[in-house]
């Protein structure tokens, strides 16, 4: 779907702005856009730095350039309004808002110490070894199978045992994660349809996330407990530690499912670039990097001006919200070769698909292990990575993935 | 435009200009110092684009962040008081220098 741009009007109720913004009817957030999103974005980035999207009343920047300023100014473009489409300014959002994704300086800071201490790449050394246990386990089932479900299988599977392991969740109820994070995503958009017909379905969900997130339920050496213990050291309130390790659980998990089952279908939809990281496995930190560039999960969020501002020579009054779109920054051809070739040889790094500046992803260096151990296992011990039918596609508002992906996989020859 | 002299773990050095306000790891990427590998783009999440940042130039910069201070300790190479995350930093108004470790993984 393509949308051309009409500019703005100087007679619509917005008629302060200059009147060169060019403005989009489109809706960002229904099907026909979301199922490939891609030409839309080419779209919005070739009409200029910054666009309006009229349906929601924002602005738009759709350019790495633009991306990559918006994301290291928090100062004028902030978080704490909420990263959806709400104001909490304004509105009140559907839940108590994350205290680090959405907070500002000075608040921020502390909470995201605390996180850094316990997701940090030292940190991660111990848990590697568990990690590349499962995925071997993962991996050899699915070549048992023959025929399986790479997102089922592994993109889904995987994450659920370490990653929920990790923060020390019990295994009982663990299918409540799922949802849960499917709401929180769709919430970053607008309160439509989507979002309405998860959060009537949520009830139970919320119970259950509410009471493992609380001391007890957590198991004693995870990250979860390690937040309890930041609050004993009285470097959190016992509410806050609750309050991160929900956040820990609705943006960790979804998250790296999503782009686990995007490089599986990627991989799969490109057999030559399959055959180069089945021939030389060492391939899998870039291949997922790649992935994360050409499919990126999180495909967009909000920032909210503090301040009447300029950005590339277009201004923007305050308290106006601003479409974030990193998906398209990662094929923004003004900043990449070719961007939308699928190539795992290329240097993608420097891509915003865990965001930049104060609040780029927390949890990168985990997402980033489990990916390259997948993906390394999947090189080392898979010969045919074949599809056997098209993938489904996940609808949600703010993240991209699939739900069904079926595969034919043989075992390499040991 | 004032200068960063890079000094490579061999000893060998590389200038290049910069504009006051640049990001400083942005400036070594672009300027190809192979060892700053930058991996979390700058979110200080990686500790793979540490910098040593020795007297007179330290006084340069703002001391180290609450972040950044929990980052160093991943260093691949030894924190020393010098130690800094290039991506926290931009560019001063003169020349610097800085001291580029050997390994960073
Ligand atoms: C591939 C998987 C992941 C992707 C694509 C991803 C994406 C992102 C993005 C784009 C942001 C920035 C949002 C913004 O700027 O407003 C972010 C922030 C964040 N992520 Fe992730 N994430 C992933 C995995 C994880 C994991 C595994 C965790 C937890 C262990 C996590 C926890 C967080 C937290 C707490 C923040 C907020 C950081 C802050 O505000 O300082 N993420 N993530
Ligand atoms: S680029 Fe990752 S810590 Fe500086």
């Amino acid at each position: 779907m393509d949308s051309g741009a009409e500019l703005f009007d100087q007679a619509t109720p917005h008629g302060s702005q200059p009147p060169t913004v060019p403005v989009f009817g489109v809706d960002p957030y229904a099907d026909d856009f979301l199922t490939d999103p891609y030409a839309d974005y080419e779209a919005f980035r070739d009409a200029g730095p910054v666009i309006r999207l009229s349906r929601y009343n924002a602005y738009a920047v759709a350019r790495h350039e633009q991306v990559q300023a918006v994301l290291t100014q928090p100062d004028i473009f902030c978080s704490s309004a909420g990263i959806g489409l709400t104001n909490f300014k304004k509105e009140k959002s559907w839940r108590t808002p994350s205290i680090i994704l959405e907070a500002d300086p000075p608040d921020h800071g502390p909470k995201r110490r605390i996180l850094t201490r316990i997701l940090s790449p030292a940190a991660l050394k111990k848990l590697r070894e568990e990690f590349e246990r499962q995925a071997a386990f993962f991996v050899d089932r699915m070549i048992e199978k023959g025929t399986c479900d790479g997102i089922k299988d592994l993109a889904e599977a995987y994450p659920l045992k370490v990653f929920a392991d990790a923060v020390g969740i019990p295994a009982e109820g663990r299918e409540h994660l799922l949802p849960y994070g499917d709401l929180v995503f769709n919430a970053f958009g607008p309160i439509n349809e989507r979002f309405e017909k998860r959060m009537a379905s949520a009830g139970a969900t919320m119970e259950w996330i509410k009471t493992i997130c609380s001391r007890e339920a957590l198991t004693p050496d995870g990250f979860g407990s390690q937040l309890y213990a930041a609050a004993d050291a009285g470097d959190l309130t016992e509410d806050e530690a609750a309050l991160l390790v929900r956040t820990m659980l609705s943006a960790g998990l979804d998250t790296t499912i999503f782009t686990l089952g995007n490089a599986v279908v990627a991989l799969a939809r490109h057999p030559e670039q399959w055959a180069l990281l089945r021939d030389d496995p060492s391939l899998a930190r870039a291949a997922l990097e790649e992935v994360m560039r050409y499919e990126s999960t999180f495909q967009s969020f909000y920032r909210t001006t503090t301040q009447p501002t300029e950005l590339a020579g277009v201004r923007i009054e305050a308290e106006q919200k601003i479409w974030v779109g990193i998906a398209s920054a990662n094929r923004d051809p003004r900043r990449w070769e070719d961007p939308t070739r699928f190539d795992i040889l290329r240097r993608a790094s420097g891509n915003l698909a865990f965001g930049t500046g104060i609040h780029g992803c927390v949890g990168q260096m985990i997402a980033r292990m489990e990916g390259e151990i997948v993906l390394r296992t999947l090189a080392e011990r898979v010969a045919e990575l074949v599809p056997a039918g098209p993938p489904t596609i996940h609808f949600n508002n703010t993240v991209r993935g699939f739900s069904a992906m079926p595969l034919t996989v043989t075992a390499k020859a040991s | 435009m004032p200068s960063i002299t890079f000094v490579l773990p061999d000893g060998t050095e590389k200038s290049v200009e910069a504009d006051p306000g640049a990001n400083l790891m942005r400036t070594a990427l672009a300027a190809d110092i192979a060892s700053i590998v930058a991996e979390c783009g700058g979110a200080a999440m990686c500790a793979t684009c540490h910098v040593y940042v020795d007297e007179p130039y330290a006084a340069l910069f703002p001391p180290v962040g609450e972040v950044e201070d929990e980052m160093l300790d991943s260093a691949a190479e030894g924190r020393s008081t010098a130690s800094r995350l290039s991506c926290q930093l931009t560019m001063p108004d003169r020349n610097i220098t800085l001291r580029i470790p050997a390994s960073q993984q």
